[in-house]
């Protein structure tokens, strides 16, 4: 049980993860994809359990946004989405994970900054566009986060949402008491006992939280923390762009799928579709797979096994989901929202 | 050349040199590695980080600290936070320890049961699900902020800790020290004296009670005098919150509780086995000089358990610091806490570790210094 590990075991890892730097590794960085054939399986980093991103179902089978974004890649490589192992990690051993190589990619609800961006891991493309929101609950009566002065909060540590918190605190003079833990359990568990007034991360964990834990979710609102965007980014270590290509591409087969209207329903029938771009992305042109070293049907298969972006959406955040999380940024260009499909030329 | 072989000398500082060239070419190895693979991966090395803002709060700490101040300065506060518990907890542990251990050996059959069960319960459960239980009760059990209890008047109780008032003081806080400075310093001259009497003669000085309770009057009398005062800044609630007098929260309370209950059953084993190790005729000598069994123990038989107690001791004040790694657990940011941060915003995994394996190294040497030099004044000396 996560909730039960303790942070000297975590640390521990961490340790290890950073003594893993000091053995030898006979050129990793360059052969992630060679490592991943012999393997058999795309070893992703998951959350410890984050509804509609990353949660194992009653029968363990991984579901969630990120989880699909991860099966993208598996069958870009294997053609087969079952060939995922993932890894649960903490916020704090994330990053370290994916350096170290215990994970070949993280999609993991990682916002993509600078600071880490600089430091040993490379962001591909965002594959969620994100709010941090704050919860509380209704009856306090607040409408923005101006009036939070003097609330306790409850922040889970190794996140963004802890410079959030400090920035917000200090840029509206807020006074805010923060309340850090390390796991998510303990974090939403002393928001619920009424320990903190408000519980601040990721607007869509937040509705998670609050469709899967809280008595009567009607009692609770989410409102902004700030007027920043987030961008979640899948993200790979530094030195091996061809991986990085690859993780990449997998991402946006999804958005030029719905761009170019291609479901898990229709895909069969597109394949005899006269539009050259539609011809392209589905490798019947040839071209595109062999420039990435994947088999020419490599965006065929995943629109066949995962469907597009629009359709991922709906099924794990979205009206199909018990979040009933609305598109909004997350639309595509063409629609107002901020998913550019990039040409599959 | 067969001569030297069979030289046990020479084979043995071979062997020396042997295992020390083995062990510098395993961390050469280890250190070139690291090297190789971390400009691999295009990880900055460095302690530059160190100077920059560190951004993320810090939920409650003795050394002042804001989002602004630097990476530095949020170790430093971390630090102190662990430094703050690990010696409250060592401290209250040491006490209760010594009770429990006294209770275990207690002829009164309550006292010496209460005692045992104490100790098996506290010492076979893991301190971890101690901790989530102790905070699981304290945010169950108490009420939120706006029906807190008030057993009081400026004490209230609730799920954001208790808040009491603290003390304002008013005036020169130089002329505050000062004045206590010197009256510490005559109560210090005082029992000199009074020691000195009483090797001489046997007494104490007569009178001696009275003098000690005009210390509080004298003190009074010189706050007066300069123009000191002191007023309680009384909490309310304000907003979302109490404002204004001292918090203890209930993070930190669950820290030192779970930590001092824990660490405490240890102890008193430790202590248990120092008293047992003296031997039964020293209790008996005690009792036929016509002492009682309170001053047998606390003159002859402690003294003599001391020099058992203090090397496992030491090393259960060891596991005290360690321990205080799993405050995050229950909310309290201790120095794994801001480290484990500090890695997750910097992504300086190699450098943090090695910051906090050389803090923990520091403070375990400190005390071990510390212990020894505490062991060797309570040693046996043969004269």
């Amino acid at each position: 049980m996560p909730l039960i590990q303790s942070v000297s075991r975590r640390l521990l890892l961490l340790a290890v993860g950073a003594l893993t730097l000091g053995s030898a590794s006979p050129a990793l960085a360059q052969q992630t994809l060679e490592s991943v054939k012999q393997r058999g399986a795309v070893v992703c980093g998951a959350s410890q359990g984050t509804a509609g991103f990353g949660l194992p179902d009653q029968n363990g089978v991984w579901r969630g946004l990120d989880v699909d974004t991860c099966r993208a890649i598996a069958v870009a490589v294997f053609g087969d989405k079952d060939k995922v192992r993932f890894v649960p990690l903490t916020g704090q051993q994330r990053l370290t994970a994916l350096q170290t190589g215990e994970v070949d990619v993280l999609p993991r609800t990682t916002t993509w900054t600078l600071q880490r961006d600089a430091n040993g891991v490379n962001f591909t493309v965002p594959n969620y566009y994100e709010y941090p929101g704050v919860l509380l609950r209704k009856d306090l009566g607040v409408k923005e986060s101006k009036d939070l002065k003097g609330a306790s909060v409850c922040v889970q540590t190794g996140s963004t949402t802890e410079v959030t918190v400090a920035d917000m605190s200090k840029t509206y003079q807020l006074d805010l008491k923060p309340v850090v833990f390390d796991s998510v359990s303990s974090t939403r568990q002393a928001f619920f006992s009424g320990r903190c007034d408000a519980l601040i991360t990721d607007a869509s964990a937040l509705a998670a939280v609050r469709a899967t834990q809280a008595k009567n979710p009607d009692d609770y609102v989410i409102i902004p923390a700030n007027d920043k965007m987030e961008a979640l980014t899948p993200a790979v270590r530094h030195g091996d762009d061809r991986w990085f290509d690859i993780v990449k591409w997998s991402f946006q087969a999804l958005i030029m799928a719905e761009q170019l209207g291609i479901t898990q329903a229709n895909v069969e029938e597109k394949l005899k579709s006269d539009d050259p771009t539609v011809r392209r992305f589905l490798g019947i042109e040839r071209g595109n797979g062999q420039a990435l070293g994947l088999d020419e049907a490599w965006a065929y298969n995943i629109v066949k096994q995962l469907g597009n972006y629009g359709e991922i959406f709906e099924r794990n955040v979205g009206k199909g989901s018990p979040l009933k999380l609305e598109r909004g940024p997350n639309r595509l260009y063409r629609d107002g929202g901020l998913m550019f499909p990039l040409v599959f030329n | 050349m067969r001569r030297l072989w069979y030289d046990a000398r020479v084979r043995a500082a071979l062997l020396q040199v042997a295992a020390i060239g083995l062990f510098a070419a395993l961390v050469a190895w280890l250190a070139g590695n690291t090297a190789t693979n971390l400009a691999q991966r295009g990880i900055a090395v460095g302690f530059d980080f160190l100077g920059r803002a560190a951004r993320f709060p810090i939920s409650e700490s003795l050394i002042a600290y804001e989002p602004t101040d630097t990476f530095a300065r949020a170790i430093l506060v971390g630090l102190g936070n662990t430094l703050f518990v690990g010696g409250l907890v060592i401290g209250a542990a040491t006490v209760l320890g010594l009770v429990v251990g006294l209770a275990r050996r207690s002829r009164h059959p309550l006292g010496s049961g209460l005692a045992t069960v104490f100790v098996d319960v506290m010492r076979n459960t893991p301190l971890v699900v101690q901790l989530l239980f102790w905070y699981a009760l304290v945010t169950i059990g108490l009420p939120n902020a706006r029906q807190a209890l008030n057993p009081l008047p400026g004490v209230f109780l609730s799920l954001r800790g208790v808040v009491i008032p603290s003390p304002q003081i008013e005036g020169s806080a130089v002329l505050l020290g000062l004045s206590l400075l010197v009256v510490l310093l005559a109560v210090g001259i005082g029992a000199w004296f009074a020691r000195r009497h009483r090797m001489r003669t046997g007494h104490g000085p007569r009178g001696r009670w009275l003098l000690t309770a005009l210390v509080p009057v004298l003190l009074a009398m010189i706050w007066w005098w300069v123009g000191l005062s002191v007023t309680l800044d009384l909490p309310r609630l304000q907003g979302f919150n109490f404002v204004g007098g001292l918090t203890l929260t209930p993070e930190l309370f669950t820290l030192l509780v779970g930590l001092t209950l824990y660490s405490s059953a240890f102890v008193g084993e430790i202590i248990r086995g120092g008293i047992d190790a003296v031997g039964q005729g020293q209790w008996e000598a005690g009792r036929s000089l016509g002492l009682s069994d309170a001053k047998t123990l606390r003159l002859i038989v402690l003294p003599q358990a001391l020099r058992v107690i203090i090397p496992p001791l030491t090393s259960q004040y060891f596991n005290i610091i360690k321990n205080t790694t799993l405050a995050l657990v229950v909310g309290y940011p201790d120095i794994s806490y801001v480290i484990a941060t500090t890695i997750n915003q910097t992504g300086q995994a190699i450098e943090g570790v090695a910051i906090l394996m050389g803090l923990f190294l520091g403070v375990s040497l400190a005390i071990s210094l510390l212990m020894n030099w505490y062991n060797r004044r309570i040693a046996l000396v043969t004269r």
